[in-house]
C-alpha cells in the first residue's frame, strides 16, 4: 500500500523547488524553513542517543533509520530550528524511498532552493554529515538486501 | 564621530556589502580587519621585496631582513619588553603556546607535577598542556570562574603548592570578555617561584599593559587579531627561561654550527625560529602595531570604546530572555566582547539570521568548550567590537537581533 502513495524523490525535489520559487526574499524563505522546523515532530528523548548523534560545532543533529519492505524510513531532529527545517525537507524527499534511489540522488535541490551555504563544511551544523549518514544507511540496507537475496537464492 | 570615520576609511573591508546590505563586522575577536598601511606593506613586499631573510648578502635579502627585524623592534616596544632577544616570531598564539608547553614542559615538567589553567581558557591553551602532561605524567588543575566570569585570587593562592610548575592563564577570555587580575596572579605565583604564561590573544588589543609591569614570564598573541596578516604570532619570554628551554623545532636559521655529530644552536631569538619564517607577516606587525598604539593612545577613542561597551550592554540587557555571559563586578574589566544566549532560540539560528541581515557574529562553542558547556549546553552568540565599529552598527545589530528572535520564538 505504502509504495503506491510514495512519489519518487525526483518528483518531491521538483515540488520543493517550485514551492521555494514563490519566495522573492530571503526573509520569507527563512520564515518558511523555521515553520517547517517547528512542525517537524520532535523525536523522543530516548532516541536521542549518542549513536544517533551527529555533532557539529554549531548545532547537533540526531538521525535514526528503519528499513521496512524494501524502503528506508528516517527520524531526525536538531536543536537548531533552521537546521531542523532543512532536515524536514530532506526527510520529505528521502523518507520511504528505496536504498537504490537514495544512493542515486545528488541532493542538489538544496542548492536549487538557495540554501547551499547550509551544506558548506564551514557551517559545521551537522547537515553535511547528516546527508552522508543518510547515504550510509541506504548503503547498509542495500548490502543487507543483497546478502538476503543471495541467501534466499541459495535455499 | 570624525575620528572614527577617519579610522574606518583605512579599512577597505568595512566598505563592502554582503547580500546587498552594508557589512556590520562584529567578529573582531576572531580576526580583525587590516588597515591600508598593513595591506600596502604586504603588497609592496610580495611584489618587490621578496627574498629570504638572514641568508644572503644581496640587496633584496638585506631589505627583507631589515623589515623583518623592524617588526620585531615594534613588538618589543608595544609589549614594553627589555630586549629584542625576548621577541620570538611564531605562526600565531597557538604555535607560541605549543612551543612553550612542549619546550618548557620537556625541561621542567616531571611525573606528578601540576599545571594550573583557568576554566576560561581557549582550546589552544588547554590542549598543548594536555599533550605534554600526558607525556610526562603531570596533571592539569583548573582554576574555576564564578557566574560573573571572574576568577578568585584567593582560590588561586590555595591551589598553588610545591607541585605546581607553571600557570597558564588568559589575559581576557575570548568568550566572557573579562580581564583577569594578571598582576596579582603573577605576584602570588612568583612568591612561590612559579612562572606565569599569559595568553594575550584578546588582551593584546583591548588592554593597556607592559610585560615588565605585569612581570609575567611568557606572553603570547596572534598578529591577525591586532590588524596584522594571518600566520604571524609572538612569543615573549623572560630571557633566563628562554635560554634554559630546548629548541622546539630544528632546521635552518636556528643553528650556530652543524655537524652530523653535534649541532650548536643560535642565540635567542633565532634558536626558536627554525625554517623560513613568515617574514612578510612579521614585517607587517610594524604598521599594525603602530596603528594599534595610535588608537590606544587616543583618549577620545578610549572613551568611545567605554561608551560603546556601556551602550551595547544596555541594549542587550533590554532584550527579554537574553543573558550576557561575563559580567565583572568592576565594569572597567569588561572588554567589548559580548557572548550571550537568548531563551527559546538557538545560537546558530540567531547567527544565521543576523548573517542574512549583513551582521557578522560568531556562534557555537568558540573553541572554549569546557567554559561554554558550564553556562550553556548549546553554545552562545558572540558579538565583538573593534575601534572602527560605530553606534549605528550597534543599532543595526540590535534591531536585527530583535527581528531574528521574533522569527524564531
Amino acid at each position: 500500500m505504502e509504495n503506491s502513495t510514495i512519489k519518487s524523490s525526483k518528483e518531491l525535489e521538483e515540488e520543493i523547488v517550485s514551492e521555494f520559487s514563490l519566495f522573492d526574499e530571503w526573509l520569507d524563505k527563512y520564515e518558511y524553513i523555521i515553520e517547517l522546523g517547528k512542525s517537524l515532530p520532535i523525536i523522543p528523548e530516548k532516541d536521542k542517543t549518542d549513536s544517533n548523534l551527529i555533532n557539529g560545532c554549531q548545532s547537533r543533529v540526531w538521525l535514526s533509520s528503519e528499513y521496512r519492505d524494501g524502503r528506508v524510513y528516517f527520524k531526525a531532529d536538531s536543536d537548531a530550528i533552521i537546521t531542523k527545517g532543512i532536515i524536514s525537507l530532506l526527510i520529505r524527499v528521502y523518507n520511504g524511498q528505496t536504498p537504490e534511489e537514495i544512493l542515486n540522488s545528488d541532493f542538489s535541490f538544496i542548492e536549487k532552493i538557495g540554501l547551499k551555504e547550509n551544506l558548506s563544511p564551514t557551517r559545521a551544523n551537522g547537515l553535511l554529515s547528516m546527508i552522508k549518514q543518510i547515504k550510509m544507511y541506504a548503503l547498509a540496507y542495500e548490502a543487507e538486501n543483497n546478502n538476503k537475496e543471495q541467501a534466499d537464492y541459495g535455499k | 564621530m570624525e575620528t572614527i570615520n577617519q579610522i574606518r576609511a583605512q579599512f577597505s573591508a568595512l566598505q563592502q556589502q554582503v547580500y546587498g546590505k552594508p557589512l556590520v563586522y562584529f567578529d573582531n575577536a576572531a580576526t580583525s580587519q587590516k588597515p591600508l598601511t598593513v595591506l600596502e606593506l604586504q603588497q609592496r613586499m610580495s611584489s618587490g621585496i621578496n627574498a629570504n631573510i638572514h641568508r644572503a648578502v644581496h640587496k633584496l635579502s638585506a631589505d627583507a631582513t631589515e623589515l623583518y627585524e623592524t617588526g620585531r623592534d615594534e613588538v618589543r616596544k608595544y609589549l614594553g619588553a627589555d630586549s629584542r632577544e625576548q621577541i620570538i616570531f611564531t605562526s600565531g598564539a597557538t604555535a607560541s603556546l605549543n612551543l612553550v608547553a612542549s619546550s618548557f614542559g620537556h625541561q621542567f615538567l616531571k611525573n606528578g607535577d601540576k599545571v594550573i589553567l583557568s576554566e576560561a581558557e581557549h582550546h589552544s591553551n588547554i590542549v598543548p598542556w594536555q599533550i605534554i602532561c600526558e607525556r610526562v605524567g603531570a596533571q592539569i588543575m583548573v582554576l574555576p570562574v564564578n557566574i560573573r566570569g571572574e576568577i578568585s585570587v584567593d582560590q588561586f593562592s590555595e591551589m598553588l603548592d610545591e607541585k605546581v610548575k607553571i600557570v597558564a592563564i588568559t589575559h581576557a577570555s575570548n568568550v566572557l570578555g573579562v580581564v583577569n587580575p594578571i598582576k596579582e596572579i603573577v605576584q602570588i605565583a612568583h612568591s612561590k617561584g612559579v612562572p606565569v604564561l599569559v595568553d594575550g590573544a584578546q588582551g593584546i588589543i583591548h588592554c593597556d599593559f607592559s610585560v615588565k609591569d605585569l612581570d609575567c614570564d611568557f606572553y603570547v598573541f596572534s598578529g591577525h587579531k591586532i590588524y596584522a596578516p594571518t600566520g604571524i604570532g609572538i612569543l615573549y619570554g623572560k630571557k633566563e627561561l628562554l635560554e634554559k628551554m630546548p629548541p622546539y623545532m630544528g632546521g635552518g636559521d636556528m643553528v650556530d654550527t652543524v655537524t652530523f655529530e653535534k649541532t650548536t644552536y643560535a642565540p635567542l631569538p633565532l634558536k626558536f625560529e627554525a625554517g623560513t619564517p613568515n617574514f612578510i607577516g612579521a614585517a607587517c606587525l610594524a604598521p599594525a602595531l603602530q596603528f594599534a598604539s595610535s588608537v590606544r593612545q587616543s583618549a577620545e577613542i578610549k572613551l568611545y570604546e567605554r561608551e560603546m561597551t556601556a551602550y551595547m550592554i544596555k541594549e542587550l540587557e533590554n532584550i527579554e530572555g537574553l543573558t550576557i555571559w561575563g559580567n565583572p563586578s568592576n565594569r572597567e574589566l569588561k572588554i567589548p566582547v559580548f557572548s550571550f544566549t537568548v531563551e527559546g532560540t538557538h545560537p546558530s539560528d540567531l547567527a544565521q539570521l543576523l548573517d542574512k541581515m549583513g551582521v557578522a557574529v560568531r556562534s557555537g562553542l568558540m573553541c572554549a568548550e569546557p567554559l561554554i558547556r558550564k553556562f550553556s549546553a548549546v553554545g552562545m552568540v558572540r558579538a565583538s567590537l573593534a575601534p572602527y565599529n560605530t553606534k549605528e552598527e550597534i543599532e543595526i545589530f540590535i534591531a536585527g537581533l530583535k527581528r531574528a528572535i521574533k522569527m524564531l520564538r
